[in-house]
């Protein structure tokens, strides 16, 4: 059982570190603000799910007690993420920063 | 009753958000439940019209789609960021909203920037557009079609009638 345990959360930490790796990598990578601005919406969501499940996992294990905590913090997450994303996404139209030529449509005046 | 407990469901939702942060405990259940009252009293005025839930297990429903949705998509996006950026194909898209409900507006706003390959840009002065940036747009018809179909209608119809 404890395997079974240890191979879960490994498995849930590789999972979530490979998103939010992924995630950093676009942002390093896309070439334009916009874009660059959905790596880290990204990463925060399947990544830090990932990790926060097999925290979850981990500790309720270790402790013979379901913990919950952890739920909390992608509840907050969720709230937040969208609501900083938002705000840069504005950020960037107010201050009309260069798109990729081919985007299409436009954003608005601020 | 209901002056006592204008929004039972954020109580509710306190009280537990109260439980998990301290551990479930009989002084923490008291404490928790005396602030799941005092604090809605206290910011009731931040919360001129709130929108009545009407339909609960379409809520479930809902929040069961989008998880799910993130999940997909996140895999998605992870192929798309992997591959050559040359192949994306971003674009603005203006989304002409049916929700008249400041919250209801805000739900589909963050619920399409948690979905991964669309981000909520902004929302028009007399709330009827949302300007949506996506990753990687096929046709803009069909993206509309989809947030408004598998996003909007359940959140119409959990909000308003």
């Amino acid at each position: 059982m404890d395997t079974l345990v240890e191979f879960l959360v490994s498995a849930a930490i590789l999972v979530g570190g490979v998103f939010a790796l992924v995630g950093s990598f676009g942002l390093a990578r896309l070439p334009d603000f916009y874009l660059r601005l959905h790596g880290p919406t990204k990463a925060s969501t399947l990544g830090v799910g990932g990790t926060i499940f097999a925290s979850l996992l981990f500790f309720s294990w270790q402790e013979q007690a379901l913990q919950l905590q952890e739920l909390l913090i992608v509840l907050f997450l969720f709230i937040t993420a969208p609501v900083s994303a938002h705000m840069l996404a504005k950020a960037a139209m107010h201050r009309q920063l260069r798109r990729r030529e081919d985007t299409r449509g436009r954003p608005w005046k601020q | 009753m209901r002056k006592l407990l204008p929004f039972p469901l954020l109580s509710l939702f306190l009280w537990l958000t109260w439980l998990l942060l301290n551990g479930f405990s009989w002084g923490h259940g008291l404490l928790g439940l005396v602030l799941a009252v005092v604090l809605p009293l206290g910011t009731r005025p931040f919360w001129p019209n709130v929108p009545h839930l009407r339909n609960f297990p379409k809520l479930v429903r809902f929040v069961l789609v989008v998880h799910w949705d993130i999940v997909t998509a996140n895999l998605a996006v992870a192929r798309l960021i992997l591959g050559s950026p040359r192949k994306l194909r971003p674009a603005f898209v203006e989304l002409p909203l049916e929700l008249e409900d400041d919250f209801a507006i805000t739900l589909l706003a963050s619920t399409i920037s948690l979905t991964p390959g669309t981000v909520s840009a902004d929302v028009s002065e007399d709330r009827r557009t949302l300007l949506i940036h996506a990753l990687d747009m096929d046709d803009e018809a069909e993206l509309v079609a989809q947030i408004k179909q598998r996003y909007e209608r359940p959140l119409k119809e959990i909000f308003e009638c």
